[in-house]
C-alpha cells in the first residue's frame, strides 16, 4: 500500500479503494463522524446562522516552503468560512487523483491535512475520492468545503465598506505567490521564502469579540491584496486610499518582487486577512490583531474614502499617487 | 451695389474677427452687418462692384492674431433690399452658437506696451490682455465664452473696462478677461504660513519676488494654465534644492529667459527655432545648449536646454528685473500633475516652495506649458497643451462624420481626442499620466469639459487594445453604460494614422509604410510591440516586418533598469557564454556579473514575468546600459535613449561610414552583428560617443535599408516614420535622409506629438474610416 501508484482500481468502488480510504484517510483524519463509515456526516447545530463554502485546490508544485496542497486545502477552506466571522465546524474534502500518482506522496498531503485539520480543530467529517486515467489530471486535485455557524451579533460582509472605515491589513503581503513561484521555478533566492499558509479562524474569533462591529473581512488569496480590495471596493461602491509605506512586506519577498519585477501588491496570500471597521474601533482591533500569533505585524494600511470610480489608489512610498487598478489578468507591462 | 452673403468658417469667434470686420467695412465703405452663427462667421454686405476681392483679401491679410481661417464662401443675396446706412455689428440672434474656445496667447506687443507705459492707467498691471492675447482655454467652465463662463465671473468690469469691451474700434471689445487695477484680479506674495509678504519699499510683489530669486529662493507663480515653481538658473545651490525638493531627480527643467538674446548667451538657435520662441503659444523649445553655462543641474546628461519667452505680464514684468534666466517648472513633486489653485499650492508645494506668487484669478483648467523641437527641418511637437489646445485640425477629405467620436488615447502621455460633427477633430491638451489618480481626475473632468465646450457628445468610444490601460477601461465602462459602440484600435496603427491625418492624406489615400518605433504597445496575438514595420492605410494595417523580441527581463522593471535590457540581448545571441568570458573585464559584463544571474537566466528562459517585445525603446536602453549610460536605473522613461542620443551627436558626421552590421532575417531585424561589434568596440576603449553614434547609423541604415526593400516589394512610395523613439533628432534625420535618397516620401509628426500624445488622433481616424468601411474592402 505504502509503495507504488495509484491505479485505476482505487477508484473503482471494490476492496483496494475500501483500502485505500481506510488505511490511508480514516486512518489519519480519525474522528468519530468519519469512523461511523456512513456516505455523510451527521451532526448537530446550533440556532442561528450557518456558513458554507467551497474551494478546489489545484497548485504546482504540490509541495512547497511552508506547506502543500494537503495544508493549503483545510488552510484555504477554515479562512474562507472565518471571513464572515464564523467558527468553522467541519470539513469534507474530495480527492480526484491522477494514475499513476506516487502514493507516498498522497500520504504525505493526507497527513498534512489531517495534521492541519487537528491543529485548527476542524475536523475532515467526510469525503470522496475519484482517480482519472494517466494524463487526465495533474497528480492530485483537493476540493474542501466547510461549514461554520455565526456568533450571534456579527454583520460582515463585502458590501458594508463605508467612507471613513479604517482598512486593517493581518501581515504581510506576498509570501505564498513568491514561495510558489521561486518553488515552481526553481528560482534561488539567498534566503527561503515560507508561504505564509495558516488557518486564520481564531484570530477572527479575537476580532469579532474585540470588535463585533466588523464591516469587512476577506482573505487576499488569488490576485492579492489589489485586487482583494478592488473587489470590496467594487462591491461595497467606494473607493479606498492606501499608504504603500504602512503595508507590511518581508524583506526577502520584497527583493524577489524587485528581481522578478513582480508587484507584491498583486501576490497570493493564504494566511492574511484584510479587514475594514469603522475608524472609532480600529485601535482596538489593531491591539486585539497583534496580540494573536497570526496578525503580529497587523498594520492600518488605509481608509475608505467616497469616490463614485470606485478606484483603489496609493499614497507612494516616494509621495507620489498611483492607481491600485484591477488587472486583466497577468501583469502585463504598459509602459510606452 | 451687390449685396453678398460671406461666410468665414474656423476659429473666429470669441478672437476679435467680427469688430475686424466691421473696422475693415468701414474702411472700405461697405455697409451691412456681420454677426457669429453655429458654424462661424457671417457677413452680409452691400459692397460697390469689383470691391468684394479686395475685402476679401483684408479679410485673410487682417485676421486677428487667434483667428484661423478655415474657408470663405461667398453667394449673391437673392434679394437686396435696400442697403443699409451703416455696418452693424448685431447680436447672435436664434439658435446655439458654437463658440469655438481659441487656446491661450501671449501677451500681444500692443498690451505689453501699456503695461510698460508709466502713463497707462494698466502699467504694471499682471492681468493686462486684448482680444488678441491672454487666457481663454484656462479660465473656461463651459460655454458660451461669456465671461459668465469663466473664472473672471467674479471680477465686474469697472466703467472704464466696461466702455472698452462694448466698444467695436477698441481691441478690448468683448475680450472676456478684461481687467483692470480697478476692478480685476490681484496678485500678492505670501511666506510659506501663508501669511502676505509686504512687498519691499516702492516695489510691487513682483520685484520683491525677482530680488528673492536673485537671492537664491524658490518661489512658487501662479501662471496662466498652472502653478511653476521658479529659482535662479545660474545658481547651483539653488537648483539643486528645487530638484531635490520636488523628487525630479534627472528630467529637464525649463527656462524663461526675458528675450532672445539672454537665450543666445546659453544656446544656440536659428531662425526658425527663434520664430517658435516668439510664437503666440510661447512654448518651450528645446534648443541646443552652448556659450555660457547654466547650474549643472538644470538638464543633466543633455546638450540641449528648453527655453521660452515671457508669456503673460507678470512674466514680462518678473524677467524685467532679473538679468539671468529663470528656471520655471511646474509646480508639483514628481509624478503628480501641477497644481492650479492657491490652496493646492499651499498644501502640495509648501516644501518645495520659499515663498508664493499668488493671485485670485483661479485657473479652471490645467495646461502644462508645450514643448517644441526642431529636427529635419520641422518644428517637432514633443508636448501639445499650453498655446495649442483646444485648436482643431480640419479632418482631411473623405472624413464624412456621421456620428461624433470619443477617443481615449494611451495610459502615459495621455491625450484624447473628440472628432466633431464638423469635421473636426479636437485633440485635448497634455493630460499625462493616468496611473496618478490627481491626473486620472482631470482626465474625467477635461472629458466632460470638452463635450460641452465643442457641443457634441459621442456615439462611438475609441480606446487603445491594451486591456489594462486605464483609459481602455474607463472607454469600456463609458460605453457600456451609455449603450455607445466602442472600437478597439492597434497602438502602432493609431500611431501611423495620426500621421497621415495632420498631413492632410485623405481618407482614401494609398498604403504607407509605417516605421513605428517606441517602448511599447499592445500588438496583435497578445504581443508586446514596439520596432514594427506596418503597411497601413485608415482601413487596417498589417505587420510586414518587425525588430527580433526579445524579453523584458520583469516586465515593466525592464523600463526603468536599463541593464535588464542589456542581458535579455545579450542573453539572446547563440554565443553569449563566450562572450560573457571573452569581454569578462567589461564594466558591463563585471556589472552583469554582480546581478543574481541564476534567476535572471532562469526569468529568461521560461518568460518568467518576461514577456518577449520588438521594443526599440528597450534596445536604446540595452544600448545605453552597455555604454554606462544610465545603466542601473532611469528617473522617466526614455531617459536612457535621450542621454544616447545626446552623447552620439558630435560623432554623427564622421561615423557615417563605420555603422555596425545588422541583419534582417525572415523580415525580422537582428541585433547580432551590431551586439558583437560594440562590444570589440567596448573592449577596444573606443568612446561612448563614437559607438553611440555608430549605432545610431546602425539603427538608421537598418531602418532604410528594409524600408527600401517593403516598398519596392509592395509598391509604396511612402513611409510614415513615428512612435515616441522618433523624437531622438539624429535617428529621424538620419533616417529620413537615407530614404529620400531611396526615392521615399517621408512623413513624420509634425503639429501633434510622435509620441502617445498623438494617439488619439490616430485612433479617432481609424474607428471614422470604419464607418466609411462599407464601401471598401479591408486591407489584404
Amino acid at each position: 500500500m505504502k509503495k507504488g501508484t495509484v491505479d485505476m482500481t482505487h477508484g473503482s468502488g471494490g476492496r483496494a479503494m475500501a483500502q485505500l480510504i481506510e488505511e490511508l484517510f480514516v486512518r489519519h483524519f480519525d474522528n468519530d463522524l468519519l469512523r461511523q463509515a456512513n456516505d455523510q456526516a451527521a451532526f448537530e447545530v446550533d440556532a442561528g446562522r450557518m456558513v458554507m463554502s467551497t474551494d478546489g485546490h489545484v497548485i504546482s508544485p504540490l509541495f512547497f516552503p511552508g506547506g502543500d496542497i494537503g495544508s493549503l486545502s483545510v488552510h484555504g477552506t477554515i479562512n474562507d468560512v472565518a471571513m464572515s466571522g464564523a467558527r468553522p465546524l467541519y470539513l469534507s474534502a474530495g480527492f480526484i487523483l491522477e494514475e499513476g500518482f506516487p502514493l507516498t506522496d498522497l500520504e504525505r498531503i493526507v497527513v498534512s491535512m489531517a495534521q492541519a485539520s487537528r491543529a485548527a480543530g476542524v475536523p475532515v467529517v467526510t469525503g470522496d475520492t475519484k482517480v482519472v486515467e494517466k494524463g487526465k489530471g495533474d497528480g492530485i486535485f483537493i476540493t474542501t468545503t466547510g461549514v461554520g455557524a455565526i456568533p450571534a451579533g456579527l454583520n460582515i460582509s463585502g458590501d458594508l465598506a463605508r467612507p471613513g472605515d479604517a482598512i486593517l491589513l493581518s501581515g504581510t503581503i506576498g509570501d505564498h505567490g513568491v514561495a510558489i513561484m521561486s518553488s515552481r521555478e526553481n528560482l534561488e533566492f539567498e534566503t527561503s521564502i515560507q508561504s505564509d499558509s495558516a488557518a486564520l479562524h481564531t484570530l477572527v474569533a479575537d476580532m469579532v469579540t474585540a470588535v463585533p462591529q466588523i464591516h469587512c473581512l476577506r482573505d487576499p488569496t488569488r490576485g492579492g491584496l489589489a485586487t482583494t480590495l478592488n473587489e470590496l471596493a467594487r462591491q461595497s461602491g467606494v473607493g479606498m486610499q492606501l499608504q504603500e509605506s504602512a503595508i507590511p512586506v518581508n524583506p526577502a519577498v520584497n527583493d524577489a518582487c524587485e528581481l522578478l519585477g513582480l508587484d507584491p501588491l498583486y501576490m497570493a496570500n493564504e494566511g492574511k486577512l484584510v479587514c475594514i471597521c469603522p475608524q472609532h474601533h480600529a485601535q482596538k482591533l489593531l491591539q486585539a490583531m497583534q496580540a494573536h500569533p497570526l496578525g503580529a505585524q497587523s498594520a492600518i494600511i488605509g481608509e475608505v474614502i467616497d469616490d463614485e470610480q470606485g478606484f483603489v489608489q496609493m499614497q507612494t512610498s516616494f509621495g507620489g499617487g498611483r492607481i491600485v487598478d484591477w488587472l486583466a489578468g497577468e501583469q502585463l507591462p504598459r509602459i510606452c | 451695389m451687390t449685396a453678398w452673403r460671406i461666410r468665414v468658417n474656423g476659429t473666429v469667434q470669441g478672437v476679435g474677427f467680427r469688430p475686424m470686420v466691421w473696422r475693415l467695412a468701414r474702411d472700405c465703405g461697405i455697409r451691412g452687418r456681420v454677426w457669429n452663427d453655429a458654424a462661424g462667421v457671417v457677413i452680409d454686405a452691400w459692397i460697390r462692384e469689383d470691391g468684394l476681392d479686395a475685402f476679401l483679401q483684408k479679410l485673410r491679410r487682417e485676421t486677428p492674431p487667434l483667428a484661423r481661417i478655415e474657408d470663405i464662401s461667398c453667394t449673391q443675396l437673392a434679394s437686396t433690399g435696400t442697403a443699409p446706412d451703416t455696418f452693424e455689428i448685431v447680436e447672435s440672434g436664434q439658435g446655439q452658437v458654437q463658440t469655438n474656445v481659441a487656446a491661450d496667447a501671449a501677451t500681444c506687443p500692443d498690451c505689453l506696451a501699456d503695461i510698460l507705459d508709466p502713463a497707462n492707467r494698466r502699467y504694471r498691471y499682471p492681468f493686462t490682455n486684448c482680444t488678441h492675447c491672454g487666457p481663454r482655454l484656462s479660465i473656461i467652465r463651459a460655454i458660451p465664452y461669456d465671461r459668465a463662463n469663466t473664472s473672471m465671473a467674479d471680477f465686474e468690469m469697472c466703467p472704464q473696462c466696461r466702455a472698452e469691451y462694448e466698444d467695436p474700434s477698441d481691441r478690448r471689445f468683448h475680450a472676456q478677461p478684461n481687467a483692470c487695477p480697478d476692478c480685476g484680479p490681484r496678485l500678492w506674495l505670501e511666506d510659506r504660513q501663508g501669511n502676505e509678504l509686504p512687498p519691499d519699499s516702492g516695489r510691487d510683489a513682483i520685484a520683491t519676488a525677482a530680488r528673492l530669486i536673485r537671492e537664491g529662493w524658490i518661489i512658487a507663480i501662479k501662471g496662466i494654465g498652472g502653478i511653476h515653481l521658479a529659482c535662479d538658473a545660474t545658481c547651483d545651490t539653488a537648483v539643486s534644492r528645487l530638484r531635490k525638493r520636488k523628487h525630479r531627480y534627472a528630467k529637464a527643467l525649463a527656462l524663461m529667459a526675458s528675450d532672445i538674446a539672454m537665450i543666445e548667451r546659453y544656446a544656440s538657435m536659428d531662425a526658425a527655432e527663434a520664430e517658435l520662441l516668439r510664437d503666440m503659444a510661447a512654448p518651450i523649445v528645446v534648443l541646443r545648449a552652448s556659450g555660457q553655462q547654466l547650474a549643472a543641474d538644470v538638464a543633466p546628461g543633455q546638450n540641449s536646454l528648453g527655453f521660452m519667452l515671457p508669456y503673460t505680464p507678470l512674466h514680462h514684468l518678473l524677467m524685467q528685473e532679473l538679468d539671468a534666466p529663470i528656471v520655471l517648472t511646474s509646480g508639483n513633486r514628481s509624478e503628480e500633475p501641477q497644481a492650479i489653485s492657491n490652496a493646492d499650492a499651499r498644501l502640495r508645494l509648501k516644501d518645495i516652495a520659499d515663498a508664493f506668487l499668488l493671485h485670485d484669478r483661479n485657473i479652471v483648467n490645467r495646461l502644462d506649458d508645450s514643448v517644441i523641437r526642431m529636427a529635419d527641418g520641422q518644428s517637432r511637437m514633443l508636448r501639445r497643451a499650453r498655446g495649442y489646445a483646444p485648436e482643431p485640425i480640419k479632418l482631411p477629405r473623405g472624413f464624412d462624420i456621421a456620428e461624433p467620436i470619443l477617443a481615449l488615447g494611451g495610459e502615459l502621455k495621455n491625450t484624447f481626442c473628440l472628432a466633431t460633427s464638423s469635421g473636426r477633430a479636437v485633440l485635448s491638451q497634455h493630460i499625462g499620466n493616468l496611473e496618478e489618480p490627481n491626473t486620472f481626475a482631470d482626465f474625467r473632468r477635461m472629458l466632460a469639459l470638452y463635450q460641452r465646450l465643442f457641443g457634441c457628445s459621442p456615439r462611438v468610444i475609441v480606446i487603445d487594445r491594451h486591456p489594462d490601460y486605464l483609459s481602455s477601461q474607463l472607454g469600456k465602462r463609458l460605453a457600456e453604460e451609455n449603450g455607445l459602440e466602442l472600437v478597439g484600435v492597434q497602438h502602432h496603427h493609431a500611431h501611423i494614422a495620426s500621421c497621415m491625418v495632420e498631413h492632410g492624406r485623405e481618407l482614401t489615400s494609398a498604403r504607407v509604410l509605417g516605421i513605428v518605433l517606441d517602448g511599447l504597445g499592445y500588438g496583435e496575438n497578445d504581443e508586446l510591440w514596439g520596432g514594427e514595420f506596418l503597411l497601413a492605410d485608415y482601413f487596417g494595417s498589417k505587420r510586414i516586418a518587425r525588430f527580433q523580441p526579445v524579453p523584458l527581463l520583469g516586465g515593466n522593471k525592464a523600463t526603468y533598469e536599463p541593464w535588464r535590457n542589456t542581458l535579455a540581448h545579450l542573453l539572446s545571441l547563440p554565443d553569449v557564454q563566450q562572450l560573457f568570458e571573452r569581454h569578462a573585464d567589461l564594466p558591463i559584463i563585471e556589472y552583469l556579473n554582480t546581478r543574481p544571474l541564476t534567476v535572471l537566466q532562469t526569468m529568461f528562459d521560461k518568460r518568467l514575468n518576461s514577456p518577449p517585445a520588438s521594443s526599440a525603446g528597450r534596445l536604446f536602453d540595452a544600448v545605453a546600459a552597455a555604454l554606462g549610460i544610465c545603466r542601473e536605473a532611469v528617473h522617466f522613461e526614455g531617459q536612457a535613449a535621450m542621454e544616447l542620443e545626446a552623447v552620439a551627436a558630435p560623432q554623427m558626421p564622421c561615423q557615417e561610414r563605420h555603422a555596425y552590421p545588422w541583419s534582417l532575417e525572415d523580415n525580422t531585424l537582428v541585433w547580432a552583428p551590431m551586439w558583437h561589434a560594440l562590444l570589440v568596440d567596448l573592449q577596444k576603449d573606443i568612446s561612448r560617443a563614437v559607438i553611440a553614434a555608430r549605432f545610431h547609423h546602425c539603427l538608421a541604415n537598418a531602418l532604410a535599408h528594409t524600408a527600401a526593400g517593403l516598398c519596392r516589394e509592395q509598391r509604396i512610395h511612402t513611409v510614415v516614420l513615428s512612435g515616441g523613439v522618433f523624437q531622438n533628432r539624429l535617428l529621424l534625420e538620419r533616417t529620413s535622409l537615407l530614404l529620400r535618397e531611396k526615392q521615399l516620401e517621408v512623413l513624420s509628426p509634425h503639429q501633434y506629438p510622435a509620441n502617445d500624445g498623438g494617439l488619439s488622433l490616430g485612433q479617432a481616424a481609424i474607428a471614422l474610416a470604419a464607418r466609411h468601411a462599407g464601401s471598401r474592402a479591408a486591407l489584404e
